[in-house]
């Protein structure tokens, strides 16, 4: 098991270098979404560099497994997740959402290859993902659809509706990665704390895709071995779509950041780029820094 | 006097759609759980593998819809105006409309005449919403040949439409040699008194109205419009030249749809009068049909009297 550790040491640190990239492009762009990408990173470096059937330099292969991030806020994560694993160069990501950009502030399908749908509007590309599933079972095509919401999207009554046919039409194709980072923009007051109140109290998002009759998995959204095993054991249901509800931490692997509803969509400073930048770090240059 | 009857649109969607599938294997109905009104039941029993029940959740089954679209199906989506577009905006705007996907959006019941069911059912701006969204093309045929037609040919080309069904039977305005183009208006009678542009199906009605200000010696060019975008704003400008005078007459409201589009197009091209007859601004309610045309000034007879006023207002 020596190698399977190797690979999840080697995804951990494309992980870290996506929060960097993360990082870099919110402020070179100053402006942007930071804490949703920051929860996002892990799974979808697990994705991306693990769990996907796809072709980076043929993005639009037919029967790739397709993904749709549907928290779209999140683009930021994934372009640099698209872009360390080949899809354009690494570059690129200082041009997010400059004018004229592939890199939208949401992602745009007609911008970008690579992306199998555009969202933005919360809840909208969970739809088109059961859409996808549907249209893989119409036409017998045997790839796999991952779609990633916001456990604050779940809000949003289209994540129902497309619950409701996802099980009726026993989409088991179809994988929903809940990212449960407990925080959405600004969420509950909380009486007597400083912080906010998360959306979904912690069974409660399982309960309610569980009484729509899915198949229900939990996993700590920053373990890489254990989301990568989630995943392939979400594609393997049968007879039923399944949802992998992520624990995760808003703002993860920035001290400062994590945890903190205000930085949803904050710009570092430059002092807060440097700190950040440092705790992402290589753990071999943290060492030699400290 | 008058047109001969015809077929509700409604059914002209259903039988086509089906004759269609049976030669495209891509073709598929996605249903928000109307296909026993809208039209496309006989699709279910035809097609039952390609029929696709989204129940009473429009936002999702218009997401359904993109997501199918982008593995090369065609989905044509059975709804009511009032909720395929009211109700699914966002899901049109942001997943079909701004990627530019194969989706074919119908409306079905579209205007006043939706079977005794009052406002709630009634959406008089669903045009003028669908024709501000970039890359849709907006289409509302006026008879049962020509929604023949524009079926096959919105099911034939790429992109993005919108198309109004209407629910009860009306009469046939073309001929069996009548060609439907998208993009292009026809004129279905000549005159030099005054122009009068409308669509859909109110323009059998328009053009019933234009016979009986003829008897009274007033000669008007009809000017049928079945694609409000892209507009076809050559023959809108022609169609004014003819008389200096045009009237805009829709089943839908006076704000922003062909009325809006053809004052906007005239105003940039061939400035002259332009009044909008249609739905004032106000809602809808229960009734007869019959009740509801007069009362709303849609009908033949109430369109020729306030077309003849508003003649005589102009020339004194």
């Amino acid at each position: 098991m020596i190698e399977a550790e190797a690979s999840t040491s080697q995804l951990e640190a494309v992980a870290r270098r996506v929060r960097r990239e993360i990082v870099m492009a919110i402020a070179h762009a100053k402006g942007g979404h930071l804490g949703g990408p920051l929860s996002a990173t892990d799974i979808l470096t697990a994705l991306y560099f693990h769990v996907l059937n796809l072709r980076p330099e043929d993005p639009d292969w037919p029967d790739r497994d397709r993904f749709v991030l549907s928290k779209g806020h999140s683009s930021i994560a994934l372009y640099a997740v698209l872009a360390l694993r080949g899809y354009f160069p690494v570059g690129e990501l200082a041009t997010f959402d400059a004018i004229d950009s592939r890199l939208q502030g949401h992602p745009d399908m007609t911008a970008l290859p690579g992306l199998d749908m555009s969202t933005g509007s919360l809840g909208l590309g969970f739809s088109a993902a059961v859409g996808i599933a549907l249209g893989a079972k119409l036409s017998h095509r045997r790839f796999t659809t991952f779609v990633m919401v916001g456990d604050g999207e779940c809000n949003e009554g289209i994540v129902w509706e497309g619950a409701h046919i996802a099980r009726r039409y026993s989409l088991d194709n179809l994988v929903v990665i809940v990212d449960k980072n407990d925080l959405q923009q600004f969420c509950w007051h909380d009486p007597g704390s400083a912080s906010r109140r998360a959306p979904y109290a912690d069974a409660e998002l399982r309960d309610q895709w569980a009484a729509f009759g899915w198949a229900v998995s939990d996993v700590n959204g920053h373990d890489m071995a254990a989301v990568i095993e989630a995943l392939e054991a979400a594609r393997a249901v049968e007879g039923r779509p399944a949802v992998v509800i992520a624990h995760t931490i808003k703002g993860k692997g920035v001290s400062f950041m994590e945890g903190n509803f205000r930085w949803h969509s904050r710009v570092p400073t430059d002092e807060e780029l440097t700190t950040a930048l440092a705790e992402l770090a290589e753990p071999a240059l943290q060492t030699a820094e400290a | 006097m008058g047109l001969p009857p015809g077929k509700a649109l409604r059914a002209v969607l259903g039988e086509t759609l089906v004759e269609l599938a049976d030669k495209d294997p891509r073709l598929v109905v996605v249903d928000g759980d109307v296909a026993s009104s809208s039209g496309v039941e006989s699709f279910e029993t035809v097609h039952p593998e390609r029929f696709l029940q989204m129940g009473i959740a429009e936002q999702n089954m218009l997401g359904v819809a993109a997501g199918l679209s982008t593995l090369g199906l065609i989905p044509v989506v059975s709804s009511f105006a009032c909720f395929s577009v009211g109700r699914a905006f966002d899901s049109i705007r942001v997943l079909i409309a701004q990627p530019g996907l194969n989706v074919k959006i119908t409306g079905g019941y579209s205007g006043l005449l939706t079977g005794m069911t009052g406002q709630t059912h009634q959406i008089f701006n669903d045009v003028a919403i669908m024709r501000t969204l970039a890359k849709v093309t907006v289409l509302a045929p006026a008879d049962e040949v020509e929604a023949r037609q524009a079926v096959r040919a919105m099911v034939a080309t790429d992109g993005p439409f919108y198309m109004q069904v209407t629910r009860e039977a009306s009469p046939v305005l073309f001929g069996d040699d009548y060609r439907f183009e998208i993009g292009k208006a026809v004129r279905v009678r000549e005159g030099p008194d005054v122009t009068l542009v409308s669509t859909g199906v109110q323009t059998t009605r328009v053009f019933e109205a234009a016979e009986l200000l003829a008897d009274g010696g007033v000669e008007a060019t009809v000017l049928h419009v079945p694609t409000i975008k892209p507009l076809d704003v050559e023959a809108i400008v022609e169609a004014a030249r003819a008389s200096g005078f045009v009237v805009v007459v829709e089943e839908q409201s006076v704000l922003g749809g062909l009325g809006g589009a053809v004052a906007e197009a005239l105003s940039d091209r061939y400035p002259v009068t332009i009044k909008r007859l249609g739905i004032q601004d106000t809602y809808g309610e229960s009734g007869p049909n019959e009740l509801l045309l007069e009362k709303y000034r849609l009908s033949a007879g109430a369109l020729a009297e306030d077309v003849r006023s508003l003649l005589s207002r102009r020339r004194s």
